[in-house]
């Protein structure tokens, strides 16, 4: 009896049928992504990565909301070309604490990884307003809504809550000053001490040209100027983190 | 009284989304709560209006339950007129920005407004009416579950309306085609499970021995998206009065767990179930067997196996392990030969009814539609070689590679099914018109070829210019001069894509003129056989 002749059982039973079908598709994503999570050097050891501040992830939230990553990625392959025209090809460490990930997967516009302080505050601002102000050939749609949108404060720290659920870092300092340090990062005029402390390398001051009030365009432009900035390079060491 | 259980169970519903509403503790869940205050208010308007309290007609057990077929096709039709109208849209507001209205209407939101409409709405559709066809007539038996082919249905139609209103609002998990929120995914997650049982259930009653290997697929299709669903779309959310949640992976590990998904609802959703459309409308349409039984079980097989694998070339050269880049490479190459023995088993099954081609425009989709699988399963691993994917990735090329498959192979087939089911589910003679099916699949497969010749140039002259080095060792183009250069090939896909939309108008009319009875007077295709005259 050849083994096309055994298939008939398969053939006449719904539930082996289905119960075959199910195990013999379970198999690929076992193997490629279980180990993911338990293969320690998956992560590379870098030194400078923390959790996002409460500005950075109000600001990547709107990131993922307009669908920025329809147009932007944020992974810089390692290739000569891409190295000099974005910077230092980007580190599994460089997302461990982005929920989700925003690689993306076209590049209608540059990518984005590193971005952060590679122009100004009001650069930005004015090329979101009005992209082709600034780049001439750009396609990309204006955001100028976000400078008059007000962002959204109250009840802040559940968002920081939410991300320790899902094992993001977030110390009970961090969750219980959310709301205060949202505030405070674009506030020039604020005590600032404990967002630095809870922060490293964190960007300060007003980031749309409007002081007086605390707007999306501040939490965006907020996001932006810290993309890739975190990872301390010079501490880097490539050959003992090849996978 | 009829539709007494769905009167109260959509009111109660209604009065949940108005709850949501008014305890939202985010601008955009409240809105989107209204949005669904308002549709499941108007339901149940119309459902009240359509009740009566007459004895029900006792329904007919051995009957095949057609109605939903109706509608589902009726759905089809509609929402791939709807996805292909966005797809134009989407594809002119990156020749002209200044179509980009904010905050609703731009790209960003518009984007998965376009794939969600083509692939859940109009390929979702497709499936669930050709499964719910197909079962019935292979197992001979009815629907199972009695109403529940209803609520699949218009579940379906509520988490597409859901998904719609969610993008332009803003609501995104921004995984790419599982972008609907927690609370949208477990709606259907719950529809999901209804439609299995609907159709698992038709099997285990069915009269005929043997499964039908168009079964195998659906079934298949059916159950491993359920998995890959539930799976990539695990998430915390913030509070259970908030659209936003945060998933439960992050970095490398989130982003293989989506291009698993990803790329398994190009396989389990566009690949497998169209397949199972291939093994029953082809035979059906040029009255041949399929051509080989084991090529059926051995590319069955190897198929779902070797797809699972293949998410993780949507990753090459990014942070995700070597080990795991070249095991999604390699399985994608693989994957080549089980693709092309289903290709094979479609195309052959039309031997010794090639001269169908000519006279039945119904069969020219179809061998057209198996042709285009056949290019874009080669174009697929071949993408899949780091070296080519090095230049392809982030480029216009995938978009020219998906919509080869998802014009050509998903788009032509699904019309060739939709003409087929027309005049049987309406009891009709034939179509209102066969010649504008022509006119039909010339339309498209001109759109197709227009739009993916503009994307594959586009594609690779952008990858090239991003590489592109003087003599002196400098990057010779800016990535805004990259951008500019795409603006005429943006203009040719939207004259590519406008081709495609007619061809969508036209088998709106005649799907609609078939259904109201009417018959085009008109001369078959392929002309009259001359009438023999005696020699002098």
């Amino acid at each position: 009896m050849s083994i096309l002749d055994k298939h008939r059982a398969l053939e006449k039973n719904a539930t082996l049928l289905l119960f075959g079908s199910l195990v013999v598709v379970t198999i690929g994503g076992i193997v490629e992504i279980a180990p993911l999570f338990y293969l320690e050097n998956t992560i590379e050891k870098v030194e400078g990565m923390r959790p996002y501040a409460p500005l950075e992830l109000a600001g990547r939230n709107i990131y993922i909301r307009e669908g920025c990553h329809t147009c932007h990625s944020q992974m810089i392959r390692p290739f000569r070309d891409e190295v000099e025209r974005y910077g230092h090809y980007s580190l599994a460490a460089e997302s461990m604490y982005d929920h989700p990930f925003q690689w993306g997967s076209k590049r209608t516009g540059p990518d984005l990884a590193r971005v952060g302080d590679r122009y100004s505050n009001a650069w930005h601002v004015q090329h979101l307003q009005d992209p082709r102000s600034v780049v001439p050939e750009s396609v990309m749609p204006s955001y100028a809504f976000l400078k008059d949108k007000h962002l959204n404060v109250r009840g802040f720290s559940t968002q920081l809550v939410a991300n320790a659920r899902v094992g993001v870092p977030y110390s009970d300092d961090m969750i219980a000053n959310a709301e205060a340090d949202l505030k405070a990062q674009a506030d020039p005029n604020a005590d600032t001490s404990g967002l630095e402390a809870r922060y490293p390398k964190i960007k300060l001051g007003d980031f749309d040209g409007n002081p007086q009030a605390l707007t999306e365009m501040d939490a965006l432009v907020a996001y932006l100027q810290m993309l890739g900035t975190l990872v301390d390079f010079s501490t880097y060491d490539p050959a003992a983190n090849d996978r | 009284m009829k539709f007494g259980v769905e009167i109260v169970g959509v009111t109660l519903f209604a009065f949940v989304a108005l709850l949501g509403a008014g305890f939202a503790t985010d601008e955009l869940f409240r809105q989107h709560m209204w949005v669904l205050f308002f549709v499941l208010g108007v339901t149940a308007i119309v459902l009240l209006r359509r009740t009566d309290f007459l004895t029900p007609q006792p329904v007919d057990p051995e009957a095949y339950m057609d109605e939903p077929i109706r509608y589902g096709v009726i759905a089809t039709v509609f929402w791939g007129v709807v996805g292909f109208l966005v797809g134009v849209f989407v594809a002119l507001q990156l020749a002209y920005p200044s179509l980009n209205i904010e905050p609703w209407l731009t790209f960003g939101r518009v984007r998965p407004l376009h794939t969600s409409a083509v692939i859940f709405a109009f390929c979702g559709n497709a499936l669930i009416a050709t499964s719910f066809y197909v079962v019935q007539r292979t197992c001979r038996a009815r629907l199972f579950g009695g109403n529940l082919a209803w609520f699949v249905f218009w579940g379906y139609q509520l988490f597409i309306v859901m998904a719609a209103t969610g993008y332009l609002l803003g609501i995104t998990q921004s995984r790419e085609y599982a972008e609907p929120e927690w609370y949208v995914d477990i709606w259907l997650t719950i529809v999901w499970v209804a439609y299995l049982a609907v159709f698992l259930g038709t099997i285990l009653k069915r009269k005929e021995p043997h499964i039908y290997v168009a079964n195998w697929f659906y079934l298949s299709f059916i159950i491993t998206i359920a998995m890959l669903h539930v799976i990539n779309n695990l998430a915390v959310p913030v509070s259970i009065v908030d659209a936003k949640s945060y998933s439960a992976f992050s970095g490398v590990q989130d982003a293989v767990t989506q291009w698993w998904y990803g790329h398994n609802a190009v396989a389990f959703f566009l690949t497998i179930p169209f397949l199972a459309m291939m093994y029953y409308f082809v035979p059906k349409q040029v009255n041949r067997p399929i051509y080989s039984y084991r090529l059926s079980i051995v590319h069955f097989w190897s198929i779902i196996f070797l797809y699972i694998w293949a998410g993780p070339h949507h990753l090459h050269y990014t942070a995700v392990p070597d080990w795991a880049q070249t095991l999604g490479m390699v399985f994608s190459i693989m994957l080549w030969m089980p693709s092309w023995g289903g290709m094979i088993n479609g195309l052959m099954t039309l031997s010794g009814a090639w001269d169908k081609i000519r006279t039945d425009p119904i069969v020219r989709l179809m061998v057209a539609a198996i042709a285009f699988y056949g290019m874009a399963t080669f174009e697929g691993p071949m993408m899949s070689i780091k070296t080519v994917n090095s230049l392809s990735h982030y480029t216009d090329w995938t978009i020219a590679h998906v919509h080869a498959g998802a014009l050509g192979w998903n788009g032509l087939i699904t019309f060739a099914a939709v003409y087929f089911l027309v005049p049987k589910l309406w009891g009709r003679e034939r179509l209102y018109s066969v010649r504008m099916v022509s006119w039909h699949f010339w339309l498209a497969t001109l759109g197709i070829v227009i739009y993916a010749a503009a994307m594959w140039v586009a594609g690779i002259q952008q990858g090239l210019m991003w590489r592109e080095y003087d003599e002196q060792g400098f990057l010779v183009y800016s990535f805004a001069e990259t951008v500019a250069a795409m603006t005429p090939y943006y203009l040719m896909r939207s004259v590519g894509g406008v081709l495609y939309l007619i061809g969508g108008f036209v088998m709106a009319y005649n799907v609609t003129m078939t259904i109201m009875g009417r018959e085009r007077d008109e001369q078959p295709v392929g002309g009259v056989a001359p009438s023999l005259q005696p020699a002098e």
